[in-house]
């Protein structure tokens, strides 16, 4: 049996497509432009899902994106909203939420113990005794949700796009088309966005049987869509609202990041449903749900039917009814006094018999609920909320249309910051102050008559010209007068309840009265209870009603209740569209390529990418790193340093500004000099170190740990704002390499590339030279971190592959060992060299690290020096020593960050600890109690598993030192 | 996202900047009480209001201040460190 009736003005079905499908296994025809509920609804199927929680059929409700009892899955996809998606040819749909298909759910048994089943149920029904939560939690989770997801979903890219305008335009109706029009005459860049698949809002259902609305449209519509300044995105919607005006327009192909200058919300209003008993029934279905089946797809929403309403929209609807060829055997009219204006006149003039003062008390359910056959009316006393059952009679039908009032579609405008009031000639919830550069104009602005919402969008579109400094004209809107478009408690109470407020969550009307009674009578309490407005829709068809029914609950006016609070995203908004590629750089030494092909493991340090160690046949990670670290101990290895920070400080005050910027003392270090150099913060907290090297008079080249360096040359940076020295600052980190060379073959290995003389004498430890190897400019300094005996070669980033190379092969006859990032972390540790952000903290102090040479206190002033001069008044609370585990410890080895324990008092932690295999021995660092910190104290670690380790202070460095040649 | 006026580089997404902390003067370290410097280097005011703050243009290197209102999340103005009055 079909449903679809003749052409209508604008229709947005291509009748010259036929596309085929199946739903449930049977197959079905559509029109291209049909959604799938649209086409299901022509071909005469009314159950089109399951609810979600008592697995009640249920047809279409709003047609407005917002129908969540019609979710679909194609196999690959899920949750697929009816309403929304656009039948494809050879689509193969099924309900989710069923166990045997959507006409003989076997779950549907649910339905009729929900009597058993109260809101706050799984709350107080499960959770004690605790042990059996568990078992509970799968049956509850199993239950919940919809539909099951695809691990085999294909992977498809959607892309990301950004746009910018001076003013985005979300909604395209009357206001919204208007204020376009109205801001690109002006010259303003206009970018119109609207979800459903054609633009036009209520212009394209709206119509009262008249022709009026078309016309309008056609004449908005032909200059919108040929005016330039005008970009229009339709079936995209404006997924939620931030800060500056960014709004993220979400299509099917992805989502577009708008930012506009200003912005007009003008997104119109949700149809709200009467709440009655059966209200749910596939056939009940909101007034503008079945003006948009007929105008948009042309399909009859049911043959016979009653229309049930609470303000003059029920009446426009009977019209369009009427119009499609539906017979309307009434219309029930819930206000006493009815409606009053020249369409309740035109209605009767069609032979529609108007009940006033009355309302729908049930609907009849056909055969297993799967339609309407009928609908009990009975008096209503609007003022006492009082359904009078006794003073009844039944209308036999097939469909009920019911339109009782709005809500704003105002999730933007509350994300926005705006503050809404409740508006009494209305009933409605409308802006009364809006942040900066937003602006409503139409039905979410409170404004309904299509003449008033034209002139709404015009005044909202010179409200953005005077913002952005613009010519603009005072438009005024004229006051509405008419009756409410809402009413201000269209809500039938029943004895048999199933009189639904939620549709998303089945909650009924004595579920409020529930959660009020155990004391969740606030709106954002009784949210939380019930779940009202939790499920898919979020509330788009139940939050107004949720908080009239708590208002009249509490004998508060409806403003005292307020709203529950507006989140993105507006719509659910799939996965994919917000997934993305992963925009993080690495930063890639001029070495990385060698590395690669080398086998190095690699690991982020700060921004960049370093070797972890190298990859050995056969060999475990740890031995591998054992090994290394035994290359450089026993001859020679080589490690790429380029990613440590480098700066370089010039002028004639570069000695003062180090002095004041680190601890130490720069002012007297002699040219080729190097220096420890500590950085504090103003409160004397150990930052990080690094190295000064003197290079001239007035030429300072600093290196900084790797992760640390972006935001010390930030602070850098700002202490050169403050003090305002002469000096010229540059980072130079990514301009050079470094190459470490060390081990007791070093200086034969290096002294074989260059001419320079590495005697101590020349060169001693802490010396810096600009000199040459393999021909290249490189400045050479003379460290000792890993080993006591190693060069730093700083050479230009373009030639470090070169100067590596050569001392590759000068270091071949002596086995040169490229380490990695773990063995040098070993080496170090076997140095007893502590690492700033490893063995120290936020709140470490110098004296607490041993580092009290390092401080420069009889300078006048350094960053941090006036706190270490209070610290230095105090106790110390913990000290930093080295330690080592017994010879041939075999117990369960402690970790880093397990804490040091003396009796039952937490002393101190372990910050590292390691095996060397120099030292045959575990050997670490770890804060202990300052009273044992001398050589050969004991102190205790407690491990994981709460097993107390035994460790002795020993003296740095943990290996015998070598003295090279 | 939030925008943010550099004053050398314009408008730019506040991704692209590094929050510095309130605009604060250092008391005399010669001649301030170990109370008076422990209150300058620990004790920050956090009621909501209009503050002066150092801002960050990460890939401009450039450090600036911006009045902004924590309360109502406007920046009023940014001007270069001791540009105040230029501004």
């Amino acid at each position: 049996m079909s449903n679809r009736i003749g052409k209508k003005p604008g229709e947005w079905i291509n009748r010259e497509a036929t596309l085929r499908f199946s739903y449930e296994g049977k197959d079905f025809t559509a029109y291209e432009g049909d959604t799938i509920s649209s086409a299901l609804w022509a071909a005469g199927e009314k159950v089109l899902g399951r609810s979600f929680k008592y697995h009640r059929p249920r047809g279409v409700l709003s047609s407005a994106n917002h129908d969540v009892n019609v979710m679909l899955t194609d196999g690959i996809d899920t949750n697929m909203r009816g309403d929304v998606i656009a039948v494809r040819d050879g689509m193969k749909l099924e309900a989710v939420n069923t166990i045997g298909g959507v006409k003989a759910d076997r779950n549907r048994f649910i339905d009729s113990i929900s009597p058993l089943l109260p809101v706050g149920f799984y709350y107080k029904a499960f959770h004690t005794p605790r042990r059996f939560f568990p078992f509970w939690e799968n049956i509850i989770r199993k239950a919940a949700g919809l539909g099951i997801v695809n691990f085999n979903f294909p992977r498809v890219v959607k892309r990301k796009s950004n746009t910018h305008c001076d003013v985005l335009v979300i909604g395209t109706g009357p206001a919204g088309l208007m204020a376009a029009l109205v801001a690109a005459d002006a010259g303003l860049e206009v970018t119109l966005a609207d979800e459903n698949q054609h633009a036009g809002g209520s212009l394209t259902y709206d119509r009262a049987g008249a022709s009026e609305a078309a016309s309008k449209l056609s004449e908005l519509m032909g200059r919108v869509k040929t005016h330039q300044n005008i970009s229009l995105h339709t079936a995209s919607y404006a997924a939620g609202y931030y800060t500056d005006h960014l709004i993220p327009i979400v299509g099917e192909n992805g989502i577009t990041k708008v930012r506009a200058k200003a912005v007009i919300v003008a997104t119109g209003v949700f149809e709200q449903p009467p709440v009655f008993r059966y209200n749910d029934l596939p056939g009940v279905m909101l007034g503008s749900s079945a003006q948009r089946l007929i105008h948009r797809y042309a399909v009859k929403p049911f043959h016979s039917g009653i229309v049930v309403t609470a303000n003059n929209h029920g009446y426009r609807v009977a019209l369009d009814l009427l119009q499609a060829g539906v017979k309307v055997s009434a219309l029930i009219d819930m206000r006493a006094l009815g409606e009053a204006s020249v369409l309740a006149e035109d209605v009767l003039g069609k032979g529609v018999v108007v009940h006033k003062g009355c309302c729908v008390y049930e609907a009849l359910p056909s055969k297993g609920q799967m339609g309407v056959a009928g609908a009990v009316i009975c008096t209503y006393d609007e003022v006492a909320n009082q359904a009078n059952p006794s003073n009844s009679f039944t209308l036999e039908c097939d469909g009920i249309a019911m339109s009782a009032g709005w809500a704003p579609a105002a999730a933007l405008l509350y994300q926005a910051g705006t503050q809404m009031r409740y508006d009494g000639t209305t009933q409605q919830f409308v802006p009364a102050k809006l942040p900066s550069g937003v602006f409503a104009a139409g039905k979410v602005n409170g404004v309904f008559s299509l003449e008033q919402r034209l002139q709404d969008g015009a005044r909202a579109a010179n409200e953005v010209l005077r913002y952005l400094g613009k010519n603009a004209l005072e438009v005024s809107v004229d006051r509405y007068v008419g009756s409410s478009p809402s009413h201000a408690y269209p809500i039938v109470p029943h004895p048999k309840a199933k009189n639904f407020v939620d549709f998303d969550e089945d909650i009924q009307l004595k579920d409020f009265v529930n959660a009020a009674q155990e004391g969740f009578d606030n709106i954002e309490l009784m949210k939380r209870f019930t779940t009202v407005g939790m499920g898919p829709s979020q509330g788009k068809h139940s939050n107004m009603n949720a908080i009239r029914i708590l208002a009249k609950i509490r004998g508060l006016p409806v403003e005292k209740i307020g709203t529950t609070t507006a989140r993105p995203f507006f719509h659910p908004t799939p996965i994919g569209h917000l997934a993305g590629r992963g925009f993080h750089p690495h930063r890639l030494t001029p070495m990385h390529a060698w590395h690669e092909a080398a086998g190095a493991e690699f690991t982020e340090v700060g921004a960049w990418l370093r070797a972890a160690y190298y990859h050995k046949p056969n060999l475990s990670k740890q031995e591998v790193i054992q090994e290394e670290a035994l290359a450089v101990r026993q001859s020679v290895g080589i490690i790429d340093g380029g990613s440590l920070g480098k700066f370089e400080v010039q002028g004639a005050d570069a000695a003062e500004f180090l002095e004041r910027f680190y601890a130490g003392k720069f002012a007297s270090q002699a040219v080729g000099e190097t220096r420890y150099a500590l950085m504090l913060d103003e409160s004397g907290v150990v930052v990080d170190d690094g190295v000064v090297s003197r290079l001239a008079e007035d030429v300072f080249y600093i290196t900084v740990s790797t992760s640390n360096a972006a935001a010390v040359y930030r602070e850098m940076q700002r202490w050169l704002q403050i003090w305002k020295l002469q000096i010229g600052l540059i980072n130079v980190t990514g301009a050079y390499g470094l190459i470490n060379v060390t081990g007791p073959n070093a200086r034969v290995v290096v002294g074989k590339v260059t001419k320079l003389s590495l005697a101590d004498s020349d060169l001693p430890c802490g010396g810096i030279r600009e000199t040459e190897i393999a021909g290249v400019a490189v400045r050479l300094v003379r460290v000792g971190f890993v080993s006591n005996l190693a060069y730093e070669i700083h050479v230009p980033a373009g030639n470090a592959l070169h100067v590596w190379n050569a001392l590759m092969t000068a270091g071949e006859s002596h086995g040169i060992r490229p380490f990695g990032t773990d063995a040098q972390r070993l080496l170090r540790l076997e140095m007893g060299n502590h690492l700033v952000g490893h063995d120290t903290d936020g709140l470490t102090n110098p004296y607490e690290i041993g580092a009290e040479w390092a401080l420069g206190m009889d300078k006048p002033f350094f960053v941090g020096q006036r706190s270490l001069k209070i610290i230095a008044k105090r106790p110390a609370k913990k000290r930093l020593v080295h330690f080592m585990l017994e010879a041939g410890f075999s117990g369960e080895m402690p970790f880093e960050c397990n804490l040091v324990m003396k009796q039952d008092e937490i002393k101190g932690r372990v910050t590292s600890i390691s095996f060397s295999r120099s030292v045959n021995r575990v050997i670490g660092f770890a804060y202990v109690d300052p009273a044992d910190v001398n050589p050969g104290a004991k102190f205790h670690i407690r491990t994981d598993s709460g097993s107390m380790v035994e460790a002795t202070v020993v003296k740095a460095p943990f290996v015998q030192l070598e003295r090279g040649e | 996202m939030k925008l943010l006026q550099c004053p050398m580089n314009g408008t730019r997404p506040i991704s692209e900047f590094v929050f510095g902390g309130e605009l604060r003067a250092m008391p005399n370290p010669e001649t301030s009480t170990d109370k008076e410097w422990a209150a300058y280097v620990h004790n920050r005011n956090g009621a909501p209001g209009l503050k002066k703050e150092w801002w960050y243009h990460g890939p401009s290197g450039t450090w600036f201040i911006a009045e902004r209102n924590t309360l109502t999340e406007e920046v009023l103005r940014t001007y270069l460190f001791g540009q105040e009055t230029a501004a």
